[in-house]
């Protein structure tokens, strides 16, 4: 008799079978008149134009990590708001804690400008005329500094 | 291989019975394709939503030409439509069907004389079967539209029918 992996190869087999003969029935029948306009791109009737592998802004990866951070947030929130009752000021001073994490989380990313489109430049600490720099090319570099 | 697209010279039981199957299945899943250029694609919404109903002709619409067997013209045709359209009606999967819907798709309607910017008549870039009057068309015409063209699926044949130039030669 069957084991009960063999019942499972069974089924498996019965599949592809099953799979393949609706292809091959449906490529024995089917009217196959191809030409170019009807094998072009579906694009809403227009002309498709470049690739449809684009670059990303890198600027959208610091925004989906940070939505994700809240996201997630959101998601832990659920669960402690239905067994709140049972569980009583344990769960919610637990939850204070873990929503005061991620609220230093979130002061920090406001303050360093991650949520601003355009990021602020970043203030780079000035030197002093340095150790063998020679005293035109420092001016130039001064001069050229916003 | 494509045997449906074979053609027989004459009819017997079993291309007949295959003959009824075939139009059965197309006639009962005409999927149009969804897309509305004017007012009469309004009275379309409508007959497609819950109090005309149109799926109970097994007719809903599909969001790509691939899936599509139905074409539903319904509005104005503007010549910068014009070559989407076309486009849009090469890239659909045969067999294929065109219902033209009001009087704009039909024959250039309000804009015949002075409409500078419409194609006067969608079947003078897609072949159209069935045309729909009205301005626009009430659902009810819509759906009688729809009806004639199960009509026409309902008498499709895979016997070669005669060419009218034979039959006129025998006479």
């Amino acid at each position: 008799m069957l084991t009960e992996f063999g019942q499972v190869l069974v089924f498996f087999l019965l599949g592809t079978v099953f799979v393949a003969a609706g292809l091959a029935f449906a490529w024995l029948i089917r009217p196959h008149r191809p030409y170019p306009s009807k094998l072009s791109t579906y694009e809403c009737g227009e002309e498709p134009v470049g690739d449809s592998r684009i670059r990303f802004n890198i600027r959208f990866y610091v925004v989906t990590l940070i939505f994700l951070i809240f996201d997630v947030e959101v998601v832990f929130l659920f669960p402690w708001a239905t067994v709140y009752k049972q569980l009583g000021w344990f769960a919610f001073v637990e939850m204070l804690v873990f929503l005061g994490i991620l609220f230093v989380g979130y002061a920090y990313v406001w303050r360093k400008g991650d949520l601003d489109w355009d990021r602020p430049v970043p203030v780079l600490p000035r030197y002093e005329k340095g150790v063998g720099v020679r005293e035109e090319h420092l001016a130039e570099e001064e001069l050229s500094l916003p | 291989m494509g045997l449906l697209d074979q053609r027989f010279e004459n009819g017997n039981v079993f291309i007949t019975t295959a003959d009824n199957l075939l139009n059965w299945a197309r006639l009962s899943s005409m999927w149009p394709m969804q897309f509305g250029l004017a007012c009469c694609a309004i009275e379309m919404m409508a007959t497609g939503a819950s109090h005309y109903d149109l799926d109970r002709f097994g007719i809903f619409f599909r969001g790509t030409p691939r899936q599509a067997d139905v074409m539903i013209v319904a509005g104005t045709v503007t010549l910068k439509m014009a070559s989407r359209i076309k486009t849009l009606y090469d890239q659909m999967a045969e067999p294929r069907y065109v219902l033209s819907m009001g009087s704009c798709s039909n024959c250039g309607g309000p804009y015949w004389e002075h409409g500078y910017h419409v194609l006067k008549g969608v079947d003078r870039i897609v072949p159209v079967d069935v045309y729909v009057p009205g301005c626009p068309p009430r659902p009810e015409a819509l759906m009688e539209g729809l009806m004639k063209l199960q009509e026409k699926i309902r008498n499709e044949s895979l016997v070669q029918r005669p060419s009218p130039l034979a039959t006129a030669k025998t006479a």
